[in-house]
């Protein structure tokens, strides 16, 4: 669209604004096409020659593995590129950024790649167990990547980046998309559609992927291909898309979500969805907490604990020190009652505390529950929870008739244990997410928001911030007892181990906060997918389970330093492009700050 | 009490303070202060800098706790709790802006909105048709403000992509949606340019015929007098004078608390040994003070505020 004027500008003497590599547009463009179309045609020939390397990469004209993931993002780079040179099928790929999404695609390819041919390397032992697809494909994914990074930048008029550093960060920077030409309500509608298909298609794959190699290339590919599609501008028009038909979305959403079980075959995957959507769940509830009233709480997974302990006790089990069996629902109900008890007791004397405090002390109440559970034994205090054993046995639930404990088949699918579960914890999720919106978007959200913006003027705003925070509080504990109910039965046990504040089994109150601030605080979106990334690796990448808290804490410093928001910004930040809009309007003049300043120290 | 008949007729004391005394620690900053705001007046408040205004306005709305005095609000003596005091009528701004700055203009008013509305969580879940209507009217309520104060086409910006001047008028806005019967600025043109600082001028004006009663804290002597009906002066944490504009604009002893002159007899001039005198005794006390407070003097001190929740109605 713009091409010619970015050509242009690129010419100029002022070489800020110059390609990190000099060469001219056209044959940076040329370059970063052949380059992927190199690096496309080698997936389809033989990268080694043994079939020790998972996923089977020696069979020609049929690539597998890891070979699907060059495939596919050098493909993109493809289109994109493309879409650079404005053939009118492809040009909506662009809205945004042209020629960043191209650099980050080139960048996945050439990732994606060399981690293949340095992953076969180390484990067939040496580079001579490349076959020349390899070759191929790498050299094409390089001569992408010094095309793609040749082409005009998107974004200029800054001041000349300094450093290198400084300079590629430029080259990545893109324009947000201008104003989209209206589709009709059906095409918008099929799109939104096809996004969230595709989008389960991503989970399913990414669950069902059965080695740490392809595990870790999915993340190369995927963690570049989003941040191409965000500086495309893709990402945004989606988002603008789901508000403008958000029933649409949240149908589509939860439809695609109701369909992951029937993607499953392996109960071994269905079961990590389950507890991923338990992890999620229980996230959201805290985003409550965190996100929207701002009250740092590091003991919340001792909430989940309450709920699972107390839906454990009443199940019926013969571990249990009560012989009742409640029927689930009301053991649903009475997790959750618990759990919202047990917030009451511990923020009623906490939540008077503001910032550090508060965090500090919560810390201090979630560990308080463990060791509490654990002493409850018959030995160090009553017995209640069997110490360290836990209740164990939770008999499988019955729900009308349908028993979640075996497996169902219905018209050639069949549904799995854990996919039984799944679908039960989806309807806690579905509860959850309603909870969230329709508290958020209230008198009550509202004041919780202006709390967490600045408690002493809410206050003057007539909020009685101690009430409100309580009730944040409260909810929260309630949600996640909800999520535990489920949690207990799914597991067949329930042991203190379980709720931790940092361990190495996802829901832990570590986790949960990590997943809130990685996804986005605020959002429903964030937390769902903070919890999916942070179960997921782990749980795929098991052979790092010894440097998991050390990297779990590098992966936040990087995060905060790179992307404070979080992945999914908050409707708030999204509201970002109204501050270009300011910038631009002729009627909104600086006010004179600096009288200001005087006057008022006059 | 004051019965100084000004343009209107009506003399009921909508806010009355006696007697209102602060000290941190060795430091007095407001001094059995007497204040009254009848109906329908606008009262100014003026002061060098310290003189302690800003904390008769935070002792008045209950961010602090008034050492010793009362303050009574249409003949009700206040509870020293912000929100009550919000709930009873008195709405406030601040001198350094405290909007809510990553909430939009809109949700800002809708804040301020909250002690007139009742919808708790249950009927924020359930979605009946009371909270719908309850919504819609809040929401009806706040772009009237905002258009009176002239923002309602910046409605869904950010509060702090607001210029200065905007954002000053969008904290009145906020305060007036809790339908206060009496209105504390805090320096309300302080930052603004002469013409920002006539249309504040005249929003006040907009605001007392209202039926709302004004007091307002400024610097800017020519906005005070051009739109007071009464004038106090405050010198180190005492009322020095009180009355008309032109009584208070001729008081010499105004002009040499400003001058910074000291004369013979002046209260002013003792006091300010005096405070010496016990900052100097009280030197550990005041580094101690002074750290919780450094960054904000407008904040009251974390304990202070904790003390205020003390307990939940
Ligand atoms: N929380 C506090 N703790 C200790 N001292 C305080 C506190 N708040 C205010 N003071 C002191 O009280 C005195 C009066 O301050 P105040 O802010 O009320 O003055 P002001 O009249 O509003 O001045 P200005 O015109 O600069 O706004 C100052 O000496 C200040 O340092
Ligand atoms: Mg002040």
């Amino acid at each position: 669209m713009t091409n010619l004027t970015k050509t242009t500008s690129t010419t100029s003497p002022d070489d800020s604004n110059a390609p990190l590599i000099p060469l001219p547009p056209t044959a940076a463009r040329a370059t970063a096409l052949a380059g992927s179309a190199i690096a496309l045609a080698g997936t389809f020939l033989a990268w080694t020659w043994s079939e020790e390397f998972p996923g089977n990469l020696t069979v020609t004209g049929y690539p597998g593995g890891l070979q699907t993931l060059t495939l596919t993002v050098a493909l993109l780079t493809l289109l994109f590129t493309l879409s650079g040179y404005g053939i009118k099928g492809l040009r909506w790929l662009t809205p945004g950024g042209t020629n960043s999404p191209v650099r980050l695609l080139a960048l996945a390819t050439l990732g994606t790649t060399g981690f293949t041919m340095g992953a076969i390397s180390v484990v067939l032992g040496g580079l001579v167990n490349l076959e020349p697809g390899a070759w191929i494909s790498g050299t094409g994914a390089l001569i992408a990547t010094i095309g793609a990074f040749a082409l005009p930048h998107d974004a200029h008029g800054e001041q000349p980046p300094t450093g290198l550093w400084e300079r590629i960060r430029h080259t990545l920077k893109a324009p947000a998309p201008g104003t989209p030409q209206k589709l009709p309500g059906w095409a918008e509608i099929l799109v939104i559609t096809g996004v969230f298909a595709a989008g389960l298609a991503l989970f399913a794959y990414g669950i069902d992927i059965e080695y740490p190699e392809l595990f870790i290339g999915f993340l190369i590919a995927v963690g570049f291909a989003f941040a191409a599609l965000g500086k495309a501008g893709l990402l945004r028009r989606l988002s603008q898309l789901a508000g403008t038909h958000r029933k649409v979305a949240m149908i589509a959403a939860l439809v695609a979500a109701i369909c992951f079980p029937f993607t499953q075959t392996n109960d071994q995957y269905a079961l990590i969805g389950a507890q991923v959507l338990i992890f999620a769940t229980v996230a959201l509830g805290l985003n409550v907490v965190v996100g929207l009233a701002g009250l740092l709480d590091l003991g919340y997974v001792a909430f989940l604990g309450v709920g699972a302990y107390t839906a454990a006790l009443v199940s019926g089990t013969a571990s249990s020190a009560f012989d009742v069996k409640f029927p689930f629902w009301a053991a649903a109900l009475a997790g959750a009652a618990a759990s919202l008890i047990f917030g009451v007791i511990i923020g009623a004397p906490t939540l008077r505390l503001r910032g550090d405090y508060l965090a500090i002390v919560t810390l201090g109440f979630g560990e308080i529950f463990r060791i509490t559970v654990l002493n409850l034994n018959g030995v160090t205090g009553p017995d209640i929870t069997n110490g360290s054993n836990g209740v164990t046995n939770v008999p499988d639930l019955n729900i009308l008739g349908f028993d979640l404990g075996i497996q169902h088949d219905f018209l050639g699918f069949s549904l799995t244990r854990s996919s039984n579960y799944f679908l039960l914890m989806l309807l806690f999720t579905v509860i959850v997410v309603l909870v969230f919106r329709r508290s958020a978007e209230s008198r009550i959200g509202r004041a919780w928001v202006a709390i967490r913006e600045d408690e002493t003027a809410a206050t003057a705003m007539g909020i009685n911030a101690f009430r409100l925070k309580l009730l944040a509080f409260a909810l929260g504990a309630a949600l996640a007892g909800f999520a535990g109910s489920v949690q207990a039965h799914l597991g067949y046990s329930v042991t203190p181990e379980q709720y931790q504040f940092a361990g190495s089994v996802a829901p832990n109150s570590a986790f949960l906060l990590a997943a809130v601030i990685l996804g986005g605080m605020g959002t429903i979106a964030g937390p769902l997918i903070g919890a999916a990334l942070l179960y997921l690796i782990p749980a795929k990448l098991a052979f790092m389970q010894d440097y998991q808290l050390v990297l779990f804490g590098l992966a936040l410093i990087l995060l905060m330093r790179f992307r404070p928001e979080g992945l999914i910004a908050d409707r708030r930040k999204k509201l970002e492009f109204h501050e270009h809009e300011q910038q631009t309007t002729p009627d909104a003049p600086p006010p004179g700050s600096t009288t200001g300043v005087a006057k008022a120290g006059a | 009490m004051n019965t100084m008949t000004t343009t209107t007729a009506t003399t009921t004391a909508v806010l009355d303070a006696s007697g209102v005394t602060m000290r941190f620690g060795g430091l007095t900053a407001v001094r059995n202060v007497d204040l009254t705001v009848n109906a329908g007046e606008i009262v100014g408040l003026i002061g060098p800098n310290g003189a302690g205004k800003t904390t008769f306005f935070n002792c008045l709305t209950g961010l602090y706790i008034p050492t010793e005095g009362k303050v009574s609000y249409k003949g009700t003596v206040l509870p020293p709790k912000p929100h009550l005091v919000t709930q009873a009528g008195i709405a406030r701004t601040f001198q350094n802006i405290r909007l809510f700055s990553n909430m939009t203009v809109l949700e800002n008013v809708l804040v301020g909105r909250h002690t007139r509305t009742k919808e708790g969580l249950f009927s924020a879940l359930l979605r009946g048709p009371g909270f719908k209507k309850a919504e819609q009217a809040s929401h009806a309520r706040a772009m009237e403000l905002l258009e009176f104060t002239g923002l309602a086409h910046k409605a869904k910006h950010l509060a702090r992509n607001l210029p200065y001047g905007e954002q000053r008028k969008l904290e009145i806005a906020r305060a007036l949606a809790s339908d206060p019967g009496l209105l504390l600025l805090d320096e309300p043109t302080a930052g603004m340019n002469p013409q920002e600082t006539r249309a504040a001028e005249e929003l006040v004006f907009a605001i007392r015929d209202m039926g709302i009663a004004v007091l307002v804290i400024e610097h800017d002597m020519r906005f005070i007098f051009n739109l007071s009906d009464r004038v106090a002066c405050l010198v180190q944490g005492e009322k020095l004078v009180e009355g008309t504009p032109q009584v208070v604009q001729a008081d010499e002893r105004v002009v040499a608390a400003y001058l910074g002159t000291p004369f013979e007899g002046a209260p002013g001039a003792e006091e300010a040994a005096e405070v010496q005198a016990a900052e100097d005794h009280a030197a550990e006390d005041h580094a101690a003070e002074d750290q919780t407070t450094e960054d904000d003097a407008d904040a009251p001190s974390t304990t202070r505020t904790n003390r205020t929740e003390g307990d939940t109605p």
